[in-house]
């Protein structure tokens, strides 16, 4: 159990993102390979993640703006979004990534609609978490050792 | 992490369309203790290698990974332009895809590639590299050494190995 209050209430932080399924395994992975080198990797990934999935987001809202909806393109760049997504442990965001693809597979123009507005919710609160997360780790300073999920 | 008796530093090329999947398939090299370059493109993987001049290798890669599903060049068109190079059949290619489609992996392995990795690909599927490099290290002794087939368990088909010493 942390001593520090700061790194106390980051581990609990942390086992929130987990218990409320907003990431999985996967961002364990990438704490692994923070090390002193690299002491902020998480953060940066997540930054990048939040960075160059905001152009796919951009290109999923004007798609959904032309009609007939051209759900091959669609499902072409929910392919792209759910690949970044699963790579940072995105979980619920991945999850709804899925739901989506599975619109456009079935033609459902009314499913996508509704399961990119539920992503959009979802990758909004999730970059909420992480960046009261990072902003609270990096004061904490360098941790020693990525610990699991209990 | 102990090296192999050499200590030289295994050389690898990583071709992802992704920004952060190849942000991420370099720490995971570097973390296992390999020299990384990273492109974006299969295109640019092959100019790296210096298949476009005369097919000669400019610089000396170990192994490559790369992702499948990538704009222009697939994976696979990648994997079959080196193993039909005769200066670059012999680097071991793995393939990496977030789609789980058997049909497709099992192309690739009978494409040549080594290995197939589904994304997101993790230190423990890094770790698996290793025995295709160590077995094609070349020497300078001028005979070739017996090395052992390696044969993974998922797949049924063994691989001979052809060293070509210098």
């Amino acid at each position: 159990m942390e001593r520090n209050p700061i790194r106390r209430q980051l581990a609990i932080m942390r086992q929130s993102l987990f218990d409320q399924g907003h990431v999985d395994e996967q961002f364990v992975q990438l704490e692994e390979l923070q090390d002193d080198a690299n002491p902020n990797f998480v953060e940066e990934v997540v930054t990048l993640y939040y960075r160059d999935s905001a152009r796919i987001i951009l290109n999923i809202e004007q798609a959904l703006e032309r009609k007939p909806f051209d759900f091959r393109k669609l499902d072409a760049y929910m392919h792209q979004f759910k690949g970044s997504s699963s790579s940072i442990g995105a979980k619920k965001v991945k999850a709804e990534s899925t739901l989506f693809r599975e619109c456009c597979k079935s033609g459902n123009g009314e499913g996508c609609m509704r399961s990119f507005q539920q992503l959009k919710k979802e990758y909004a609160t999730l970059r909420k978490k992480f960046g009261a997360y990072f902003q609270l780790a990096r004061q904490a300073g360098p941790v020693e050792t990525a610990s699991r999920p209990k | 992490m102990v090296m192999a008796a050499s200590e030289t530093k295994f050389h690898v090329l990583a071709v992802d369309d992704t920004l952060i999947d190849r942000k991420l398939i370099e720490k995971l090299l570097k973390t296992s203790s390999y020299q990384v370059t990273a492109v974006d493109s299969g295109t640019k993987a092959l100019e790296f290698l210096g298949l476009n001049n005369n097919d000669h290798q400019d610089v000396k890669v170990n192994l490559i990974i790369t992702d499948y599903c990538m704009p222009g060049m697939t994976g696979y068109d990648l994997l079959r332009k080196i193993k039909e190079s005769s200066s670059f059949k012999d680097i071991p290619v793995v393939i990496m895809s977030s789609d789980n489609i058997p049909s497709r992996i099992n192309r690739c392995l009978e494409g040549g590639a080594e290995e197939f990795f589904l994304k997101p690909v993790q230190l423990s599927d890094v770790n698996k590299l290793r025995p295709h490099l160590m077995k094609r290290t070349q020497t300078n002794v001028n005979k070739r050494k017996a090395m052992d087939e390696i044969v993974s368990p998922d797949r049924t088909r063994a691989r001979y190995n052809e060293l070509e010493v210098n």
